[in-house]
């Protein structure tokens, strides 16, 4: 904006362009993810890169190149915002995935939740017998 | 400077949404196109983060906000109602 370039400018200017550049990485890295992982759960672990990360870089880089300081809460806001909503999305995305089986099970390390779910269907399965036996 | 940026972040999102369009085609199962699109979703919002930040304009912002409260219904939603049809399970 001002006709006078300083040292201050060339450096903020170079900071939003290396935030930029990175940020951008950050979505080619969840695409090539997309593209080679073998199941849907390390596929969502590389889609996470561009809507926390990259968001954050690119946020940071409007603030800098845009040089007011009443854009930063909004900016915040909207990062807020992301950092609420996607693990909810996250989390329904692989619940989903879980119970219609889209998991290679030889690649888990650990799975908590198999034991929560035999314990719910063996609870289901007795409270059947039960509602059924008497009559 | 920022004209270099600028190139060098189209070519990189364009391949990046390249790869996301091909997920959503090829995805072999519901969860994985809505994943994709997700990520297609930010890459989008990306592209507006670079356009306000090499141009100095404010137009895009309240449209991000907007993208960044309401973006996870869709996927919410398919994942509420997603059921499995297929004949084996690990082809994923």
């Amino acid at each position: 904006m001002n006709p006078e370039v300083s040292g201050v400018d060339t450096v903020i200017d170079t900071v939003s362009a290396v935030f930029m550049v990175v940020g951008a990485l950050m979505s080619l890295g969840a695409a090539v993810g997309l593209l080679r992982f073998p199941d849907l759960m390390s596929r969502m672990h590389a889609a996470t890169k561009p809507q926390v990360l990259g968001l954050f870089l690119l946020l940071a880089a409007v603030g800098l190149q845009l040089r007011t300081w009443w854009v930063w809460p909004v900016l915040f806001v909207a990062w807020i915002f992301q950092l609420l909503t996607v693990p909810v999305s996250a989390h329904m995305v692989g619940r989903a995935g879980y119970r219609t089986k889209h998991l290679h099970r030889e690649l888990l390390t650990t799975d908590e939740l198999e034991a929560v779910v035999q314990k719910a269907a063996d609870k289901r399965d007795a409270d059947d017998d039960e509602a059924s036996g008497p009559a | 400077m920022m004209e270099i940026v600028l190139t060098v972040t189209a070519v990189i999102l364009s391949l990046a949404a390249a790869g996301a369009i091909v997920r959503i085609a090829i995805g072999p199962s519901l969860l994985d196109r809505v994943l994709a699109s997700d990520v297609l979703l930010a890459i989008i919002g990306a592209t507006l983060c670079i356009d306000m930040a090499v141009n100095r304009h404010l137009n895009n912002l309240m449209l991000l906000v907007a993208l960044s409260i309401i973006g996870f219904i869709g996927s919410v939603t398919v994942a509420r109602f997603v059921a499995d049809r297929r004949e084996q399970p690990n082809e994923s």
